[in-house]
């Protein structure tokens, strides 16, 4: 029973971590670079653009639900397991998210990258 | 690539690595919290150490979130992992905590994985006209000598020109 709800704490933590990245990496491309934007129109004009989207607060509010249930999966299980574990997901989940929702290029190389890490971040837990 | 982005990426590695670990020392000494028991998790809050992780963690986002803003999600994420490589190194040399072959061979294919994006190119999306910043289309605008604003954001966008061309 404590590994099912272990593993359902990971899957909800990689869910919802994938969601929130998504939605902050999309408000953020639409503010823009943040240091030509701070250069350019001062630092009341970046916290002015980012507190106006509402694709931050869906983000932040995604990761707070992943926050949370990360709390309660490290009550349960080890910070080795839980976090690599989660983490590991939340990598394969964000490169099919990535390409899905952002448009970005997943080429070969990002591929392999992504499926490295994961797999090593899987290691790492072992 | 300039040296401050690359200092940004650093900085997401180490704030995120750090918190996740005093979040974790924490978290033991708080205890076991049940899922009946809600408000438990308010009172794990008080522990100092749950709140300097929150604090890292924190710090970690801001800067994740500047990343963001210059990058691809696919190229911050796997530029940044190198923080289980950090936590497993200091394990090894500064806890000198016994690192098994297998916890080895996941650092090695973290760093690889980090190694194949870091020649590539951060940043491979492009929003539409609609969903760019107004201040980046004001700005192609105002250099391309092109009647100010974009159409989604007329007014705004011509009141950002004259601050952009305004010394």
């Amino acid at each position: 029973m404590k590994h099912a709800y272990i593993w359902g704490g990971i899957l909800t933590i990689a869910f919802f971590s994938v969601v929130g990245d998504v939605l902050l990496a999309r408000a953020m491309k639409q503010v823009g670079d943040v240091h030509a934007l701070w250069r350019s129109a001062g630092l009341w004009t970046v916290v002015s653009r980012v507190a106006s989207n509402p694709n931050i607060f869906m983000g932040v509010a995604a990761m707070t639900v992943a926050f949370f249930t990360l709390l309660f999966a490290l009550s349960w299980g080890d910070l080795s397991l839980v976090a690599p574990a989660a983490a590991s997901l939340t990598f394969i989940g964000n490169a099919f998210a990535a390409k899905i929702f952002l448009h970005e290029k997943v080429d070969r190389r990002r591929w392999i990258a992504a499926v490295m890490v994961a797999a090593g971040v899987a290691l790492l837990a072992g | 690539m300039t040296f401050r982005k690359y200092l940004v990426l650093a900085g997401v590695t180490v704030f995120g690595a750090a918190g996740d670990s005093v979040l974790s020392h924490g978290m033991k000494q708080v205890g076991n919290i049940s899922i009946h028991d809600l408000p438990s998790l308010i009172f794990a809050v008080m522990n100092p150490y749950v709140a300097i992780g929150i604090l890292l963690l924190l710090t970690f986002i801001v800067l994740n979130m500047t990343a963001l803003s210059w990058a691809d999600l696919t190229y911050v994420l796997p530029a940044t992992s190198m923080g289980y490589v950090l936590l497993a190194l200091s394990a090894r040399f500064i806890l000198h905590e016994q690192v098994s072959l297998t916890r080895w061979l996941g650092i090695v294919l973290i760093s690889g994985g980090v190694g194949f994006i870091a020649g590539s190119p951060a940043l491979t999306s492009h929003l539409h006209g609609e969903e760019q910043s107004p201040l980046l289309a004001a700005k192609g605008a105002a250099r391309n000598g092109a009647p100010s604003g974009s159409p989604s954001h007329p007014a705004h966008a011509e009141e950002v020109v004259s601050s952009v061309v305004e010394p």
